[in-house]
């Protein structure tokens, strides 16, 4: 592949991906105060964040056919996050939960307990 | 407040992002080195593309070739959950002034996901500030990432396997603060509901966008149902 061609999709990327995250603001800039507009603000991040979380727990299958799947980022994932929650309800201190679990899980995964039996 | 002590409010703050982009970008520059390509072209997508999943798809499209406009649509399909985190933002960014260009282009879902849990202490141009210091640093922890892998590539020594889980626990805090602010059941039952409804029906590229449509459509309903509700009340 020539460069230029490399250029011009790098472009391409970046613009359309730029058009995800600006239409919004221009198609509705001046509806900001709309009161749909308002509920969406109000409502629309708690929902996401709890999608962001079932996303990043996607790989994590309790049960694999048939079978307790304690593989990668099988059981390591679910004790990690447990303790994340558990640190947050107990400290309410973002980082202290965040570098605890996360600390946990790299120390599960390194010592190897992602290979399965 | 000292713009230092501002800084570095800001900064704790977006750590645990750190501990995610440096190996997800490092990750990203390793892989996009190892097809042949020059490193700092690895840089200038980190640079001005900036999305985790949309670069790394474009790796997969460059190794295809896949033509222009396929470029085009699966780069804006695959990003397009963006459209509503824009939504849910109108107001804040409103009076951003010169910022407000760099703070739209530079959303991505931790970015997002750090800004709509601020809790607003800080009104007008100081909260357009910190927005700003927060989005700016976020772009850093990627692009340094990016180039220590494209650059440095596999010889990074430290076993950093398994950190990338500090972007699933920063949204496991962030869904706690946000319940215990809101102290509404609604908004977490119904991506409980899209969110599972997507992981067993979707493929992956589609999860995302689909769950995050479904539930702005759901909250729509529920505001014309309010808003029908208040009108018999009335």
């Amino acid at each position: 592949m020539n460069d230029s061609t490399l250029a011009l999709m790098i472009v391409i990327s970046a613009l359309a991906t730029f058009a995800t995250r600006v239409l919004p603001f221009i198609a509705l800039s001046r509806h900001a105060e709309h009161p749909l507009i308002l509920h969406l603000g109000r409502y629309l991040p708690p929902a996401v964040m709890m999608i962001l979380v079932i996303y990043a727990l996607r790989d994590f299958r309790p049960v694999l056919e048939g079978q307790l799947n304690l593989a990668a980022n099988g059981l390591p994932t679910l004790i990690a996050s447990l303790v994340v929650a558990s640190l947050h309800l107990w400290r309410r201190n973002a980082l202290v939960s965040i570098i605890g679990g996360t600390g946990l899980y790299m120390v599960m995964v390194q010592l190897g307990w992602h290979t399965t039996p | 407040m000292l713009s230092l002590t501002r800084w570095r409010h800001d900064f704790l703050q977006t750590l645990p992002v750190m501990f995610g982009y440096l190996p997800l970008g490092a990750a990203f520059g390793i892989l996009f080195v190892q097809l042949g390509h020059p490193w700092w072209v690895a840089l200038l997508m980190s640079l001005f593309i900036y999305a985790g999943a949309g670069q790394f798809m474009a790796i997969t499209l460059l190794a295809n070739h896949a033509g222009l406009l396929e470029v085009a649509v699966a780069t804006f399909m695959l990003n397009s959950r963006h459209l509503f985190y824009g939504l849910s933002l109108l107001k804040r960014f409103q009076g951003a002034g010169w910022r407000k260009p760099y703070l739209i282009f530079a959303l991505t879902d931790e970015t997002y996901s750090l800004l709509t849990n601020q809790g607003r202490q800080q009104h007008g141009p100081e909260d357009h500030a910190s927005a700003c210091r927060i989005s700016l640093m976020n772009q850093l922890w990627w692009v340094m990432g990016t180039l220590a892998g494209a650059v440095a590539g596999a010889t990074i020594a430290f076993d950093s396997r398994g950190i990338e889980f500090a972007l699933t626990a920063l949204f496991i805090v962030l869904t706690l603060e946000q319940a215990s602010r809101l102290r509404r059941a609604l908004p977490f039952a119904i991506a409980l509901f899209t969110g599972l409804g997507a992981l067993a029906l979707l493929p992956e590229r589609h999860l995302l966008l689909g769950a995050i449509g479904t539930t702005s459509l759901i909250l729509l309903a529920h505001y014309r149902w309010l808003d029908r509700h208040q009108e018999t009340c009335r």
